[in-house]
């Protein structure tokens, strides 16, 4: 297929050329894959071919030629993963198709379509539907689907990379195996931002053929450096606000910036600092996951309409809509992840060859040693990135039980079609199965359910046994799995909502208490069913915002990078001066860590004996690690009081000293440990309540439900230790255990540290050794849960007594 | 474990950290909400697949305190089965544990909103509601003064919620105590209606008593 004349004209007239990567999309025969920088016209190539075809289709010689006589049906289908995505597309798309009078409807379905339209939409599809990938999950569970997709050409996947992050991708590629049975010669394209392993991408989408990787010009080299400060980064903290003079500086030289705050509490914390500093009131807004709908949607418009200087943002920002006149992006904080970097840069500066600018913000020493890796990574353009583990099974569960929502299924061509997909390619028939039994059964070693099985076999077909059921199922389609949140409002009739704080941290919260939300300082009032009454108290020092559990860890790559880095003093001049003498005292005190080596120590302070160990494996591995040891401890009767965990350290507060780790760091030792404890872990039962919503065990969604604080549904906590109780083997507590593995407790990688580290020091000092300085400093330990749990909670009811008049009544 | 003491309308009672109500005169123990064969009932209408051990769990938690006090006679305080179907249909591990429980005392179904009437082919006898001394045991809670389940009390106490008993001046709530039950913040309009002030006591490795009222946490 070439481009033909009237496109060719259409290009000209907007003043454009049409990029090579936008041309060999045009003639690809297969599926393809394009990996492009943003800015780099990647929507539009996705688009072209299906443009041109319905071009070609809509002359009279054409298979739309008369239109009044033939339902087109449905030609293109394109998935992103952001409704507001969609609904841009959708007004980017109207111009071609109006210039080049192509009369094909371009519609969008989303959850906010309405079920009219939804309805229509069944019976009479447009040419291109606009969709995500819940969505499609949802169309592809009605027995229309096949009537629906059937005629389907073309399928445009956007943002790719961010979608193969998570089970929704793997959601996605299991229902485009469907498509493509549904609808054989099927044409798929994937669009993606730069990602470190383009092939991995191409066979996560590919189906039987393999699909053709078009790497784009990445463009000039961006430009990118440290912001200079002329106070030096703190020695610990993650705020970054020692650099609010000079962000400020750079905010005023530049059209548009986004400064990206790696979690919301700092976004918020770092919001205000910003205006409490900013004299000349340059528009700054606000934009993170916690803010109420209306509020991103007010400051997203503003950022549309060029009516903001700067947007303070958390990863809300990482995916969306171009800002074309976003020419300077700043990171606060460590990268943790240098791919992740380089997609943020490239928010920058949409304009195709030109290059991106962006400054990056070290919070803390450590960061600053983390920065300078990073940057130089991103200078070798070497980005990184752990391979992607194999489809999960508790998003075949969902499948699985959705696919029975269609029709009936054999379970031979359903286990075919699943192989088919990508991610799912090396899955056991065997597990297939368990995941058949699961859905058909409860897969309970106590059979329970046999009368009252939720599939059943009839005619060699699985089926619903109850059809009504296929309602429920439909209500709780999807792998986002948010955290029980509850919503903030001003007090008063109709108070405006301001966002949404996590149940645990508002259960935290005594009236009177005090917090960041949408930027400002808020009181609480009253807590009334499931909604937080606030009034606005500028005066009130706020208590710490604290959203969201789950920290991203630094990447295994980028570890390394500064671990090499800090082990060579040769290269530490590429340091601040201060960072510099930092590593030199702790060289001369104790030693430095480097690659091969792990190193620890023990030393005295305020007390209390201290274990470090310079680990660099990532937050939620050495969280995990301090879990474990501690346990250890406590078994020597050594004492331990609580840890801490930082992307590169473990520290281990205790009553006496740990002399020797050796033993306690032997591998099957730490596993055997980790069997053990993972029980009763909260780590875990967080991680099982995903698995178990995703699989079905669990719905969120019940018809009628009612929205006061009447609780209809009970802690996935209680079936966890049900399971792990009565039925340990069950497939529910596996997929969890692998899960967790990979995730949160990421036992993977203490095991490569171990791995990496064949030689082992351990150091007894007299004081503090500068490396664990800034440690001692940094907030955010680990209690240690059980009895220390019971007694917090005695304190504070014995608090509540006494208040109240009532101590010593009990 | 331990419980919390406490004078209700002339009756000395004890909140147990179980959730369970023990009055050690007349050597009865109260247990409100146990919904037995509540997985059985959600399968049966469509829903998902539980797993099909709360009865198990529950009868084990009842039956330690059963070994701990020895009661007289156990009461039901309704809601023992999610409905009669599931009663009649209990799986035999739970029927079985069921009726070594119950021998050799006494054990009275009061009837609730979803067992209305008592399960045949079980041991024990049914009553709409009992009188011990001036204090009505009902389901749930009418004129006082009296002691009733239902509503599955539970409060916000250190970061988490627990299952509690509500102690006001005419009513007593209890928690539920089967395995599979959810339930209804103290602060809920229902609630604070029968108890506006007073205490809650919460449930866990012990019970933990603290105010309810007025503007006051929790």
């Amino acid at each position: 297929m070439i481009l033909p004349p009237e496109f060719q004209d259409w290009f000209a007239r907007q003043g454009w050329q049409p990029h090579p990567h936008q041309l060999a999309l045009l003639v690809a025969t297969g599926d393809s894959l394009l990996i492009a920088p943003t800015g780099g016209g990647k929507t539009l190539a996705g688009f072209l071919p299906s443009l041109v075809e319905l071009a070609q289709a809509a002359r009279p010689d054409g298979y739309l030629g008369n239109r009044e006589a033939a339902q087109a049906g449905l030609h293109t289908l394109y998935v992103s993963p952001l409704k507001a995505l969609t609904a841009d597309i959708g007004r980017n798309l109207a111009r071609p198709v109006a210039d080049l009078g192509l009369g094909v409807r371009v519609e969008d379905r989303t959850g906010d379509t309405g079920q009219t339209q939804r309805r229509r939409q069944r019976v009479d599809p447009p040419e291109i539907l606009l969709t995500t990938p819940e969505s499609l999950a949802l169309m592809l569970s009605y027995p229309e689907a096949p009537a629906i997709f059937g005629g389907l050409r073309r399928v445009v996947l956007d943002e790719l990379h961010a979608l193969a992050e998570s089970k929704r991708g793997d959601q996605l590629m299991l229902g485009l195996a469907r498509l493509r049975r549904l609808a054989p010669g099927l044409r798929v394209i994937g669009l993606s931002a730069t990602v470190e392993a383009p092939q991995a991408l191409a066979g996560f989408m590919a189906g039987a053929a393999p699909v053709a990787v078009v790497e784009a010009d990445p463009g000039p080299d961006p430009d990118i450096a440290m912001l200079p400060t002329a106070k030096p980064a703190p020695w610990s903290g993650g705020g970054g606000h020692y650099a609010i003079p000079e962000v400020l500086e750079v905010v005023k030289g530049a059209r548009t910036t986004i400064i990206f705050i790696n979690t919301r509490a700092q976004a918020e914390l770092f919001f205000q600092a910003l205006w409490a500093e900013n004299d000349e009131n340059l528009p700054i807004g606000l934009h993170h996951g916690s803010l109420a709908r209306e509020q991103r949607a007010r400051v997203e418009a503003a950022m549309a309409a060029g009516a903001l200087r700067a947007v303070v943002a958390t990863g809300s920002l990482d995916l969306g809509i171009d800002w074309g006149a976003v020419d300077l992006v700043i990171q606060v904080g460590a990268p943790k992840n240098v791919k992740r970097l380089v997609q943020r840069i490239g928010r920058a500066n949409h304009r195709y060859n030109a290059p991106s600018k962006a400054r990056i913000v070290p919070a803390n020493r450590f960061e600053q040693i983390e920065c300078v890796a990073a940057l130089e990574a991103v200078r070798e353009r070497d980005l990184d990135g752990d391979p992607r583990g194999p489809g999960p099974l508790d998003v075949l569960c969902q499948h699985i039980l959705l696919t029975a929502c269609a029709a009936p299924f054999d379970a031979d061509a359903l286990y075919s079609e699943v192989v088919a997909a990508g991610p799912y390619r090396g899955l056991t028939r065997a597990d297939f199965d368990a995941c058949l039994d699961f859905a058909a059964t409860g897969g309970y070693a106590l059979r329970a359910y046999d009368r009252w099985q939720r599939l059943v076999l009839r005619g060699g077909l699985w089926q619903l046994r109850d059809p009504r059921a296929a309602k429920l199922l439909r209500m709780n389609v999807g792998t986002i799995v948010e955290a029980e949140m509850m919503k903030v409002r001003l007090r008063g009739r109709g108070g405006a909502p301001l966002g949404e704080v996590e149940e645990a941290f508002a259960a935290s919260l005594t009236p009177g208490d005090s917090f960041l939300i949408g930027g400002r300082v808020v009181r609480m009032d009253a807590m009334r069913e499931m909604v937080i009454e606030v009034t606005p108290d500028p005066t009130q020092r706020p208590k710490i915002a604290v959203y969201s559990g789950v920290k991203l860890a630094m990447s295994t790559q980028l570890s390394h990078r500064v671990l090499a880095l800090i082990g060579d003093p040769a290269r530490h001049g590429a340091l601040p001066a201060q960072t510099r003498e930092w590593l030199g005292l702790q060289a001369e005190v104790s030693a430095l860590p480097e690659p091969g080596l792990l190193l620890s120590e023990s030393f005295p302070h305020a007390g209390l004996w201290h274990f470090a160990l310079y680990g660099f494996a990532g937050r939620n591995a050495l969280q995990t690690l301090g879990l474990l040891l501690t346990r250890e401890m406590e078994e020597e009767g050594l004492g331990p009081l609580g840890f801490l965990s930082t992307d590169y350290a473990l520290l281990v507060w205790s009553l006496d000293p740990l002399r020797d780790p050796a033993p306690l760091l032997d591998r099957a030792r730490l596993r055997a440990g980790l069997g053990d404890w993972l029980g009763g872990n909260a780590v875990m039962k967080r991680t099982f309540r995903n698995t178990a919503t995703v699989a079905g065990l669990i719905q969120r969604n019940m018809p009628g439900q009612r929205k006061s604080g009447r609780q209809a549904t009970f802690s996935s906590d209680i079936l966890y230790d049900t399971l792990r109780k009565y039925d340990p083997g069950h497939l529910m507590l596996r997929i969890t255990a692998e899960e967790a593995g990979r995730g949160l407790v990421d036992f993977d990688r203490i095991e490569e540290m171990l791995d990496r580290s064949p030689r082992r020091e351990h150091r007894i000092l007299d004081r503090v050794s500068p490396m664990a300085a800034p440690l001692l400093l940094e907030v955010g330990q680990v209690p240690i849960r059980g009895e220390g749990r019971e007694r917090l909670a005695l304190i504070e009811a014995e608090a509540l007594m006494a208040e109240a008049g009532l101590e010593g009544i009990a | 474990m331990s419980g919390y003491a406490f004078d209700f309308h002339g009756l000395r009672l004890e909140a147990r950290a179980s959730g369970a109500l023990w009055w050690a005169e007349g050597a009865a123990l109260v247990v409100a909400d146990l919904h037995l064969g509540k997985s059985e009932r959600m399968a049966r209408r469509g829903g998902p697949l539980l797993p099909p051990y709360e009865g198990l769990a529950t009868l084990e938690r009842l039956a330690d305190e059963i070994a701990a006090l020895d009661p007289r006679v156990v009461i039901s305080l309704g809601d023992g089965f999610d409905d009669l179907a599931a009663a009649e249909a209990l799986d035999p591990l739970v029927a079985g544990a069921l009726r070594r429980l119950a021998r050799g005392r006494d054990w009275i179904w009061i009837g609730g909103n979803h067992d209305p009437g008592a399960p045949s082919s079980l041991p024990g006898r049914a009553a709409d509601s009992l009188l011990l001394g001036r204090v009505t045991l009902r389901h749930e809670a009418a004129e006082g003064p009296d002691v009733s389940g239902h509503f599955h009390p539970v409060i916000r106490l250190a970061g988490e919620r627990r299952r509690a008993f509500l102690l006001g001046g005419d009513h007593l709530l209890l928690p539920a105590f089967g395995a599979y039950t959810g339930g209804l913040l103290h602060d809920d309009p229902a609630l604070a209606a029968l108890v506006p002030q007073g205490l809650a006591i919460a449930c866990g490795a012990r019970a933990i008593p603290l105010p309810l009222g007025q503007g006051r946490r929790p």
